[in-house]
């Protein structure tokens, strides 16, 4: 039996000019899902989104969200989703009150006064909601941003970068939100740079130069890329990095934290030339590759930023 | 019935909030009600389209009662306002090459003997007409300034110089405003000139800001339609139009006097269907320009033909056919019909039909041009 998809898209392709920026791109994802959008800067991950919700018209490729299709239904589209930009796109003029009374207004939402109040009350803002959107600090413009978003109850959440700039503590935070939002049964395919954040979807999607690269759990994404990890431990290490780098079969190097992580794909290559620098006081051992160390390799294979600014 | 119902909502929802934005734009809020009563000021007591008092310089050769009495004449007609006698014709050059003085007044040596005589002597007026509007006036009354001022010199065995009265008798009536005082033709002018500037700049930068400040991304993400967004936007500039009006028509009355013949309600229906004209233009600006800035600079595009082709400031039948039709697609144009014919005229709606017509006409293309070409996408 075929699982009902919340997107599902084949082939999507934009172009700006004569510069293409996706370039073929599917995605079928399931409902209830929470995917995580991950790829360089320039990469096409907020064109797709925006073709998927209707800002955008496709060059090419068609498809359905919440079972309309993009290209003519992208008004039902919107009233059943809700989407976050990746810059904070709220009226930095008008109060937090009056934001999210303008939002519960344009989708109608029934007793909007009651509905708002709630919304400040859960967001900790009702004390504040009198001040200009303008005054709240980065974290707090996200999360009024997501509770804007979220006030309709879509049955898809589209958010772009929303942590990108936001503290620790207020980045776990709105996590939490987000997998509560998942737990009502929305649908959300976020887009971030974060490692620990991309660990937390229940899939991934990598996107370079316009094309999708790979996808799958995070446990699928490490096998694939097929990469053999040491890791070097020790006072030396700091001096043995640039050495490292030169020898055939090491595809890159990277810090976590003081250890040094070495990954190639050919074992046999790389294990030889590691045994040059082998001595007492660096500690080797082959460790499991990190999501991170996939995405290096990945990001090393495809794609530097090629996007042309405006 | 629950769509127009919905829709309702959402143009209020669009409403609320530029009422909100605009009340906070402290800058521009002001300008909407500083810029007309200081406009309607400055230029409703500025501008005069029959100058006088132009200063003038006398070179005369001789004192006669005949000179004297010409001298004086120019004087008090009000319109040479003599600052210079002088009897060197260098001087009276300078005086004139450099814009001392707007007229210089020759009188010849001799010139009362050979009027005695009846040889028709010659007094040379000459102007500086490189502003002709400024001069001409002056000029065309000159003939008769000079003849009335003889008169009473003509007298005794000098009554044979006095000109015989034509065979006929000319009657020129000036209606409507028989003083011909020009503030009572621009007053009800500015109206439509503040009107135009504002709620198309105002209007033009509406979408623009959005658009700048990346609210535009959100704005079409939401459900919102694109006529609900624009009648959302326009109306609250429809109530900074009504208000503006309301300013300058107490401020025409109160500071000018400017007559009011017609009736209100009719010049109140012009004013709205200019109104709708001009909001429609600005928005569709806000649909083209890029940039607050480009706003700005399509609505001084927009302007100044406005101003200049529009019969506000020279005379529309002065103009040559081609400058007529540019002039007859501007709204201003047929606004300064609709304004001057109900204010100054008394006239009635079949008289002023036509321009409100043409004004009609003008909203409801701009309107459709400005929904044709507001983006549903960011694209």
């Amino acid at each position: 039996m075929e699982t009902k998809l919340a997107i599902d898209v084949r082939g999507l392709v934009k172009r700006f000019g004569d510069k293409v920026a996706v370039n073929g791109v599917d995605i079928q994802m399931p409902y209830g899902q929470v995917w995580g959008f991950l790829g360089p800067n320039g990469s096409g991950k907020t064109t797709t989104i925006r073709m998927i919700c209707g800002l955008l018209k496709t060059s090419e490729g068609e498809g359905t969200c919440l079972g309309y299709d993009i290209a003519k239904d992208s008004r039902k589209i919107k009233i059943r989703t809700g989407y976050m930009t990746q810059k904070f796109s709220f009226w930095g003029d008008l109060t937090i009150r009056e934001n999210l009374e303008f939002v519960a207004r344009l989708y109608q939402i029934p007793s909007m006064k009651q509905k708002v109040d709630e919304t400040l009350e859960n967001l900790g803002l009702a004390d504040r909601q009198h001040q200009v959107a303008d005054a709240l600090s980065g974290g707090w413009k996200q999360r009024l941003a997501l509770a804007a978003v979220t006030m309709h109850k879509p049955e898809l959440l589209l958010l772009d970068e929303p942590t990108a700039g936001v503290d620790p503590q207020a980045r776990r935070d709105f996590w939490d939100e987000i997998h509560r939002l998942s737990m009502d049964g929305m649908t959300v395919l976020v887009s971030t740079h974060y490692m620990d954040e991309a660990e937390r979807c229940d899939r991934i999607a990598y996107l370079a130069n316009g094309e999708m690269v790979t996808k799958g759990t995070v446990a699928n994404i490490i096998d694939r890329s097929g990469l053999v990890t040491y890791t070097a431990q020790g006072d030396a290490v700091r001096a043995l990095a640039e050495r490292i780098k030169q020898k055939p079969g090491v595809e890159h190097v990277a810090y976590f934290g003081s250890a040094l992580h070495i990954s190639g794909v050919n074992r046999e290559l790389l294990e030889h030339s590691l045994k040059d620098f082998k001595s007492e006081s660096v500690v080797w051992e082959e460790v499991k590759p990190s999501l991170e160390d996939a995405f290096i390799a990945l990001m090393k294979d495809s794609g530097k930023d090629t996007r042309r600014h405006q | 019935m629950r769509v127009i119902f919905a829709s309702i909502r959402r143009i209020l929802a669009v409403w609320a909030k530029e009422i909100i934005q605009m009340r906070r734009d402290r800058l521009t809020f002001g300008m909407m009600f500083g810029i007309p009563i200081i406009q309607l000021v400055l230029f409703g007591f500025a501008i005069n389209s029959d100058p006088k008092n132009l200063p003038t310089a006398i070179q005369v050769e001789e004192q006669t009662p005949f000179v004297r009495s010409i001298i004086s004449g120019l004087e008090n007609s009000g319109y040479y306002h003599i600052v210079k006698q002088t009897s060197d014709p260098r001087e009276s050059q300078h005086l004139l090459a450099s814009g001392e003085v707007a007229f210089v007044v020759s009188i010849p040596a001799g010139f009362s003997e050979r009027l005695i005589r009846g040889e028709r002597p010659q007094i040379l007026i000459e102007a500086d007409a490189s502003d002709p509007a400024a001069a001409s006036n002056a000029i065309g009354r000159a003939k008769a300034i000079v003849a009335s001022s003889l008169r009473y010199d003509f007298t005794g065995s000098l009554a044979q110089l006095r000109p015989t009265p034509d065979p006929y008798d000319l009657v020129v009536h000036a209606v409507y405003n028989p003083e011909g005082i020009t503030h009572y033709n621009i007053v009800p002018g500015l109206l439509g000139v503040i009107l135009t500037m504002t709620l198309v700049m105002i209007t033009s930068i509406a979408m623009t800001r959005e658009a700048e400040r990346g609210t535009i991304e959100n704005l079409l993400a939401m459900p919102a339609l694109p006529f609900e967004v624009m009648i959302g936007k326009i109306t609250p500039y429809v109530m900074v139009g009504a208000v503006q009006t309301t300013v300058v028509l107490i401020v025409a009355k109160v500071l000018f006097d400017v007559p009011f013949v017609g009736s209100f309600g009719l010049l109140a229906f012009g004013i709205g269907v200019f109104m709708v004209a001009n909001l429609a233009l600005g928005f569709t600006f806000s649909t083209i320009a890029k940039s607050q800035m480009q706003a700005m600079q399509l609505t001084f595009f927009f302007f100044l033909p406005s101003i200049l082709l529009s019969g506000f400031m020279f005379p529309f039948r002065g103009m040559p056919d081609w400058a007529q039709n540019i002039g007859n697609v501007l709204p201003l144009t047929h606004f300064l019909r609709v304004v001057r014919g109900v204010m100054l005229k008394g006239a009635e709606l079949q008289d002023i039909k036509a321009p409100i017509i043409a004004m009609a006409v003008f909203a409801v293309v701009a309107s459709l041009v400005a929904m044709l070409r507001y983006r549903r996408t960011l694209d």
